[in-house]
């Protein structure tokens, strides 16, 4: 289209059913509109992103030979790119088109206001048609995408979408903090509700994940720095000092030995007594560990702020292994990958502070991760279920559900449902009454939310073993200095009465929360979160393992409480996702770029610090200096034309003429805003 | 206009990712608020040009509210903070012109509180509403 024609505009009103038809009148919004300078054609359907709906742009394009497209619909954050699409084939440039938010923005927040929601309808299409006035063509810039992907953390999620990644030919970097991947499944004894041993379930796909020629672990690493977009983030990752080299970090090095080969001799001589945390700190652990029997790689890790630097462990390695450095440091070291996926995985809430129950103050008081290591046969007692504070074995045991969780009483407690707590506690009420004839477990709950494949059978499975529930908040735990047994006192909701039954050990079921570094993460890859801190989704429904940050995928529990079949799940949708940029080579991003007014740049250069990302330079041209934007670097915030003190840079699709065109839409009626 | 008929006019100018975000959200989960606040969505509240806010109250806005993410939220970093100290600075340059500085208010709402900008619609039109129209239309009647 010739840049003089004059402006062509049509408006399409959506009923979306009676979402928006039922709150205002849409008769009087597509009368209005017709009145509106610029506007050609107004039309109205039930639906416009169906079929016959895009049809009418398309065909209305055809028949009126428009220039510009006005939907007044729901968000742009929806339907935006499906009217581009109708935009385009009815050939006009896709960027010709304007959203008119009237039912997240309008219908559905004033729906008992039927003459404001209306009012504000016709402002909001006036508003649009402004802008529609002053779109111009543009082209989306293609970028070349970076066949290998990221996944940080290396928990069941992490690992199956490292798995899934590399399956599908991509090269795959697999970042985890600690020493080993494995993550909080490899804590767990059994898993619910098949009672499948979760160590030998989630060994094959470590094993899977350390020997894929595609997969390159990086173990006991940090990422330290993000920079880029979709197709080409550059991450910076901080190897933190293990204190071992392996076989190739050996050659690497240029040293001489074969490396740590994981024998334990080291382990053995080292002086230092740590609490294990892989135990939960039931078990001692020394200066220089593994993580746990079956870690991956196996390497044995120095724990520099308890090692005292006695050098044992390198003398008794000796030359021929040589693999123990006490003087590593951190290193840094920049991958570039096409997509990220983050499956940062959880911690219990520090379910201590909850006094009432009186975790840490009670020994016999535990959480559920501290009774699967206490009955998982690698644990520090074997897998022989015995109470903290005499070593004898439980005969009554009693299991507080929604411990913090479903819980508004601030705090360290959360409101949502930790989700895989119900599911558990069954779990263990049954692992006691298999292993110890005559144990009885009681269950205080709220409500079993037993709502996955068989576990409402599973559920009814416990409940005929004879395990026994008492629905009601549990107010109080209190000890028997003497026996150290420990009184749960709840209100029997059912019964309508207080009871109080004495336990030789109480399972506390705790909330779940977010990483410690989750927030930190977040940030640095440039995500939102939801209200309670987990990864915010880009839908809850549609969407739920992509983000609003193209190129970055979430898996597990870091979106939201999550079991392993969910997170497992998830994990493999994110791979999906993000295998589809790398496969398809190359990504469009909106070319929403800074461009600088030549003839009104005074080269002051003010606008070069406001930008972010660097993208923005002085230069000499005719003598005169100007700004240049780097267009590869540039992302469209726009930032710098909201500075420029001359107006000499212009941000395509959000140019001033069209803001101040919407603004004197609004405020004059549509007066103003003529060019 | 009666003073209980009268309906303030409020512009707010609010970021793609967070706010914009956060008002659909809010839509969503039904949360009803007054409907004298037209939105224009930027990219980025880094976009906002001092001229936009000044251009508004010329147009005779009662009110201009400039909404983002949280600060270390940013899609683009740093846009917001870089927003608000133009603000800061705004806020000064309205008093100066005889301007009530609470007709301009920054907020920040993430994608994810919805109820936030119910809270915040409701708010911004309230104090808008005891400062009465704008001193700048009265002048040009």
């Amino acid at each position: 289209m010739a840049e003089n024609q004059k402006p062509r505009v049509g408006v399409f009103i959506c009923h979306c059913g009676t979402n928006i038809a039922g709150s205002l009148s849409i008769e009087e919004v597509m009368d209005y509109a017709r009145t509106l300078p610029g506007v050609v054609v107004a039309d109205q359907y039930q639906y416009m992103c169906s079929t016959p709906g895009q049809n009418k742009i398309i065909d209305a394009i055809k028949e009126h030979d428009l220039n510009g497209i006005v939907v007044a619909a729901c968000s742009p954050r929806l339907h935006e790119p499906t009217f581009r699409t109708a935009t385009s084939e009815g050939g006009l440039n896709k960027f010709r088109f304007e959203m008119a938010n009237i039912r997240d923005q309008n219908s559905w927040v004033h729906m008992h206001d039927w003459d404001g929601a209306t009012e504000k309808a016709k402002d909001q299409v006036r508003i649009a048609v402004a802008k529609a006035r002053l779109l111009e063509d543009l082209q989306p810039k293609s970028v070349a995408v970076e066949h290998a992907a990221m996944v940080v953390g290396a928990g069941v999620g992490g690992m199956q979408a490292a798995l899934d990644l590399a399956n599908a030919g991509i090269k795959t970097y697999l970042v985890e903090k600690l020493p080993t991947i494995g993550g909080r499944m490899s804590q767990l004894d059994k898993t619910f509700p098949t009672l499948d041993c979760s160590q030998c379930i989630l060994t094959p796909k470590m094993v899977d994940a350390g020997r894929h020629p595609l997969i390159e672990l990086k173990t006991y690493t940090e990422v330290e720095n993000v920079e880029g977009y979709i197709g080409n983030f550059e991450i910076t990752l901080r190897k933190m000092a293990r204190g071992t080299y392996d076989g190739p970090e050996m050659i690497a090095a240029g040293r001489e030995g074969s490396g740590c080969n994981g024998c334990g001799d080291c382990a053995e001589v080292c002086p230092v007594i740590k609490p294990n945390p892989f135990e939960m700190g039931m078990a001692p652990r020394k200066a220089i560990y593994i993580y746990h029997p079956q870690v991956m790689p196996l390497q044995y890790t120095i724990d520099f702020e308890s090692c005292v630097k006695c050098g044992l462990c390198k003398e008794i390695c000796g030359p021929e292994k040589n693999a123990i450095n006490l003087d590593m440091v951190d290193q840094l070291e920049k991958v570039k990958v096409g997509c990220v996926i983050l499956a940062t995985g959880y911690d219990l809430i520090p379910i201590e502070d909850k006094t009432e129950w009186g975790y840490k103050k009670y020994e016999n008081v535990i959480t559920g991760l501290e009774f699967e290591r206490l009955i998982c046969a690698s644990g520090p007692t074997g897998g022989h279920m015995i109470r903290p504070s005499d070593g004898a074995t439980p005969m009554k045991v009693g299991f507080v559900l929604c411990a913090g969780s479903r819980d508004n009483t601030g705090g360290v407690a959360k409101p949502y449902c930790s989700r895989f707590c119900c599911m558990y506690s069954l779990k263990h009420a049954h692992q006691l009454m298999e292993k110890i004839p005559g144990c009885q477990p009681y269950i205080f709950y709220m409500d079993i939310r037993s709502f996955g494949k068989m576990y409402e059978e599973f559920y009814y499975r416990i409940q005929n073993e004879g395990c026994k529930f008492i629905r009601g908040r549990v107010a109080s735990v209190q000890e028997d200095p003497v026996t150290k047994n420990v009184y749960v006192m709840t209100e029997d909701t059912l019964l309508g009465r207080p009871v109080t039954i004495e336990c030789d050990l109480v399972v506390l079921a705790a909330a779940i929360q977010p990483k410690p570094d989750a927030e930190r993460i977040r940030q640095m890859f440039g995500i939102s979160k939801s209200q309670d801190g987990w990864y915010l989704e880009a839908h809850p429904k549609l969407n739920p393992c992509g983000t609003t940050t193209a190129g970055i995928f979430l898996a597990g529990v870091c979106q939201g409480p999550k079991d392993i079949p969910d997170t497992v799940a998830q994990a493999e949708g994110a791979a999906s996702a993000a295998s589809i940029p790398i496969h398809q080579g190359e990504v469009q991003l909106e070319p929403y770029f800074a461009q600088c007014v030549e003839d009104l740049c005074a080269g002051c250069g003010m606008c070069v610090p406001q930008c972010p990302y660097k993208a923005l330079a002085l230069i000499e041209k005719d003598g005169k200096k100007v700004m240049e934007v780097t267009e590869a670097k540039c992302k469209g915030c726009g930032t710098c034309g909201g500075f420029c003190p001359g107006g000499a840079i212009r941000m395509q699709h959000f140019t001033s003429p069209q803001i101040c065109a919407q603004i004197d839409a609004f405020l004059l009626g549509g007066r103003g805003g003529e060019e | 206009m009666a003073e209980k008929d009268w309906r303030p006019k409020i512009i707010a100018i609010i970021c793609n990712w967070c706010s914009y975000a956060g008002a659909d959200l809010a839509g969503g989960a039904r949360v009803q608020y007054p409907p004298d606040i037209r939105a224009i969505r930027v990219m980025c509240t880094g976009r906002v040009d001092p001229l936009f806010i000044m251009k508004a109250f010329q147009d005779g806005a009662d009110g201009v509210l400039v909404s983002g993410c949280h600060f270390g939220d940013c899609h683009y970093l740093e846009g917001n903070f870089k927003c608000a100290k133009r603000m800061f600075l705004m806020k000064n340059v309205l008093k100066n012109i005889g301007l009530d500085d609470n007709r301009l208010r920054m907020t920040f709402v993430s994608a994810s509180e919805g109820a936030k900008w119910g809270h915040v619609m409701e708010d911004v039109v309230k104090t808008v509403k005891e400062l009465g129209p704008s001193p700048l239309v009265e002048r040009k009647e």
